[in-house]
């Protein structure tokens, strides 16, 4: 998996809020890597952790908030524990972020191509404004937005939701980062557009050989865009590995239960979904031992009790389970 | 003859924009549902499912068309004969926070229904509630708590418990597991079909995922812009559908067991067109790769399923 | 999704089988926790106790009258300077038998006066934001629900009644008695001061409306009554408490200001307005005349206003998902 240096290293991360009902356990204990030109795709339901994750990549938890441990390597550096003020010279520069919502991360005031030149100028403060215009409306057009000159005066309200995202999507490359991280890009957009912004950041990462994460709930996403997938449950990671590896051949009873769950486009459209029984986990509160154990069929008296390592399987396939693969048997 | 529920003929709303002229949100569409039958709605955002919906249980009254519900005019009837109505036709939201009121209890909201219709089944309200929740699969005994103290799903499953309350013969919902983690989903579709199953209900099931459209529906029509372009049942849409949308949305479709660069996708150029000012002619040739000169001047009609001057497998 | 410890236990899937017992489970309702959030937050605890011991004094007033021994009117003339009215004694004449001292020239005692004083700015604030919140909420709902003409007219209504200057309203002449002018009074702050409830109102319940569980109860055949009680109300009292609670306090100074120019409460009747406006010549001679009526409406005020924004953090909608 790992042949050239892996550009983004996280290890051991973990990330607890204190709140009046208890300490939150958002991140606990995840660790994984990502090379040049590669994109890894975190997948997990609402309280998984996921988004809390990347976050904590760039260093956008509010300290006062957020206790943050273990280590985060980016392009060789450490940021976990840095001061603001050397985070903030490599985000937008050498790593940069897309959001779900593209309305809310764009200000409503300002044009859109003042906002990307703005985003360029604050990491090249020697570039004049009209080089900034020329790079913005260069990048505009990359993305995909029809007539970028015109558009690049426009504000963020004039543009469809699909537009906005490439806006979105230019804004975070014009610095050229090494390491891009998505979360959610596609949730709100209609699935037409989805798979045209997929296959721009698909093409986008070919020119740019940046690191892509790219943080989703839908699986049939990280199938097609994604070279290694990590599953999370309950803030820890539970499988990781190549994508047609994992998807293919499941070794955690919750991954395999999430791909039975998930109604497809093929397949018998009369047989009763194989859901997963209860709700996920409150990050306050975790189930002693495997998280997921209480909605999982297999679950033994070693799960109710001893948390389950990420242990190889196969090779470059990581399971935390005590009995992987028991779904797939029988 | 099977009896037809639900006849929807030449549906039309407009909602006027000040000094921008006219949403034409929804602009002429037909389809029945009979007693018993699921049919599907998708279409992606601005087609025009959602304002269907809400005219079908008369949440809004529609600017042209008529809606007929077992025989009977609907579509301008008043408050009064609304009131028998409603009984029969019920509606699921999409939004599990934002359709229950935080300040009732479980029970009262799933008797609210009894309650506005002054409806008082045998063995009392609270009797039939509890009936309600063990149906939907809670626990009855949640009768008196808030839901807030629930999680998405079950608020869900509270909502179908109230749409249930009046016994209707056809249920419109509104994007039911949109909102749900994709764990919760099947379940709530499990529930959906077998409550479907057991109690002979009519759905109108709005959505705008494919796949989950196909696990629950036996005919589907697809949306774009205000009209139907396709309408068939499951098995012609999926397998053969005719219309380009159709197959361009199917094949937009990321999906675990197709291998991302296989042959024959389509990728659409462009974003949906305002419903402000649609395309003349077939709304969907700005977007369409068999587009030509037909298709600006002449809407085409819907015909034998399809809304196609060219449509796949050509016309006999 | 939640993340409180507040969960349901594990959830019932269509196969298991249902709980037993027949005792109803009681929830907590959103109330019941603004209500818990609100008891834990001490500068909520401090100011609710100043505000219940205010409220006591108000009512308690002709208990304490008797416990004290001395009434408002009562005059001590025997214990003033006879030069020049001023009160023997040490700052205005603090003793045993006179808390606060006494008023120069009328001899009166300052604090039972400053008693009744609480109790008339007390009655009259709390009833003025009585009715002016009946009346705003009402004109609110149906503006905000029923929108169209019915919004349109009330808004001008509104616009009207703040373009008044409803000082000019005021006008009972020296002869009229007490309670008149209370009712006047009252009656002009309600007249008046409805607008900001109303319209408070009005955006909560526009914002409401479109709300789906209002739809469901529209889908369902709900009638308007159903709709604005049953469904809207309960959604509003938030705001309205907090609203409340910060126009008491608005009518306590409101009421001072008016009775200090001379056109609200008048002497002999005991009322902070009156006190200080007539204690401000005494300033170097008689300071207790105008410590007390100060401090004491300034911590009633402050109270009020603490509670208020209390009480609004403790029923803040985003963390009683």
């Amino acid at each position: 998996m790992a042949t050239a240096d892996p550009y983004l290293q996280v290890r051991d991360l973990r990330v607890r809020f204190a709140t009046e009902d208890g300490v939150v356990r958002a991140v606990d204990g995840v660790s994984f890597t990502v090379e040049r030109g590669r994109t890894l795709g975190i997948v997990g339901e609402s309280g998984s952790g996921k988004s809390v994750t990347s976050l904590a990549v760039l260093g956008l938890h509010d300290p006062k908030r957020a206790t943050i441990s273990g280590e985060i390597v980016v392009g060789g550096r450490d940021i976990v524990g840095r001061p603001d003020e050397e985070v903030r010279r490599l985000r937008g520069r050498d790593m940069a972020m897309i959001f779900q919502d593209p309305l809310s991360a764009l200000h409503p005031y300002y044009p859109v191509g003042r906002q990307i030149a703005e985003a360029y100028r604050v990491h090249h403060p020697r570039a004049g404004r009209a080089e900034a215009r020329k790079r913005t409306v260069e990048m505009l057009d990359r993305v995909g937005i029809p007539q970028p000159a015109r558009r690049a005066g426009q504000h963020p309200h004039e543009f469809s939701g699909g537009m906005r995202q490439r806006a979105m999507i230019a804004m975070a490359l014009i610095n050229d980062p090494d390491l891009l991280i998505a979360d959610e890009p596609t949730t709100a957009l209609d699935v037409t557009v989805q798979a045209q912004i997929l296959d721009l950041l698909d093409s986008l990462q070919k020119e740019f050989n940046s690191a892509i994460v790219l943080i989703t709930h839908d699986l049939g996403v990280v199938s097609q865009v994604a070279d290694d997938v990590l599953v999370m449950y309950g803030g820890r990671a539970v499988e990781h590995g190549g994508v047609e590896e994992v998807l293919r051949r499941p070794q955690h009873p919750y991954t395999w239960g999430l791909l039975s769950s998930v109604p497809t486009l093929h397949g018998d459209a009369d047989a009763d979904l194989v859901p997963i029984p209860g709700s996920p986990p409150s990050l306050i509160n975790l189930p002693p031992g495997c998280a997921f154990h209480p909605r999982c069929p297999h679950a033994d008296e070693r799960s109710r009790t001893e948390v389950p390592e990420l242990r190889e399987v196969t090779t470059g396939h990581l399971v935390a389970c005590h009995q992987p693969g028991v779904a797939n048997a029988g | 003859m099977p009896d037809e529920l639900l006849q929807v003929e030449g549906l039309t709303k407009h909602f006027p924009v000040r000094g921008r002229g006219l949403v034409r949100a929804v602009d002429g569409i037909d389809f029945t549902v009979t007693a018993g039958e699921t049919l599907g709605l998708v279409g992606e955002s601005g087609c025009g499912k959602t304002t269907t919906g809400r005219m079908l249980v008369r949440l809004l009254e529609p600017t042209g068309g008529r809606i007929v519900f077992e025989g009977r005019d609907i579509s301008h009837a008043g408050r009064r004969a609304l009131r028998l109505l409603r009984q029969d036709l019920q509606i699921i939201f999409q939004d599990p926070y934002a359709s229950l009121n935080p300040r009732h209890t479980v029970g009262r909201i799933v008797a609210m229904p009894l309650e506005v219709n002054g409806i008082s089944p045998p063995g009392g309200v609270k009797q039939r509630v509890r009936e309600l929740l063990e149906l939907v699969g809670l626990n009855p005994e949640h009768y008196n708590r808030y839901p807030h103290e629930f999680s998405g799903g079950q608020r869900q499953r509270i909502g179908i418990a109230r749409a249930l309350a009046l016994r209707p013969k056809l249920i419109v919902a509104d994007e039911p597991v949109s909102a749900l983690d994709v764990s919760i989903q099947a379940q709530v579709v499990n529930l959906l079909r077998g409550l479907q199953r057991d109690l002979g209900l009519a759905f109108v099931f709005i959505a705008h995922d494919l796949a989950v459209v196909r696990h629950f529906c036996q005919r589907v029509a697809v949306m774009y812009l205000g009209r139907i372009v396709e309408i068939g049942d499951r098995e012609q849409i999926y397998e053969r559908p005719r219309h380009p949308y159709t197959r361009a949305l199917l094949s937009a479709v990321p999906e675990v067991t197709v291998p991302a660069k296989a042959d024959g996708r389509i990728r659409l150029a462009g974003d949906v067109p305002t419903p402000l000012d649609p395309p003349s002619g077939c709304r969907f040739r700005t977007r369409c790769w068999k587009a030509q000169e037909v298709c600006a001047t002449t809407e085409p009609p819907l015909d034998e399923g399809v809304a196609c001057h060219f449509p796949e497998g050509g016309r006999e | 999704m939640s993340l409180s410890s507040e969960i349901v236990g594990p959830e019932l899937t269509p196969d298991a089988p249902p709980a037993p017992k027949g005792v109803d489970v009681a929830g907590r309702s959103p109330g019941q926790l603004a209500w818990a959030r609100l008891r834990r937050d001490r500068v909520a605890v401090i100011s609710g106790c100043a505000l219940l011991f205010f409220l006591f004094i108000a009512i308690a007033a002709p208990l304490i009258e008797l416990a004290y021994g001395i009434g408002p009117y009562e005059q001590f003339q025997s214990k003033l300077r006879r030069s020049d009215g001023m009160p023997l004694g040490y700052a205005g004449g603090i003793s045993g038998d006179h808390w606060f001292g006494l008023e120069p020239n009328s001899g009166r005692d300052i604090f039972i006066r400053l008693i009744y004083g609480i109790r008339t700015s007390l009655f009259i604030a709390v009833t003025a934001a009585l009715l002016t919140s009946l009346i705003g909420i009402t004109l609110g709902i149906l503006a905000g629900y029923l929108g169209g003409w019915v919004d349109a007219v009330i808004g001008w209504i509104i616009d009207f009644a703040l373009a008044l200057p409803f000082l000019i309203f005021y006008g009972p002449r020296d002869e009229v008695p007490t309670w008149f002018r209370v009712a006047v009074l009252i009656a002009i702050f309600a007249t008046f001061g409805w607008t900001g409830m109303a319209r408070l109102v009005r955006g909560q319940v526009i914002s409401l409306r479109e709300r789906e569980f209002v739809e469901a109860a529209r889908a369902s055949g709900a009638g308007l009554g159903h709709m604005l009680f049953r469904q809207l109300l309960p959604n509003l009292w938030a705001p309205i408490l907090v609203s409340f609670s910060l126009a008491v306090p608005a009518y306590v100074t409101g009421e001072a200001a008016l009775s200090f120019l001379n056109i609200g409460i008048r002497d002999p009747t005991p009322d902070f307005g009156v006190m200080i406006f007539r204690s401000i010549d005494y300033l170097q001679g008689d300071p207790a005349y105008v410590f007390f009526p100060g401090i004491t409406i300034f911590v009633l005020v402050l109270a009020f206003n603490l509670f208020g924004d209390a009480l609004r953090d403790a029923l803040d909608p985003k963390s009683s998902r």
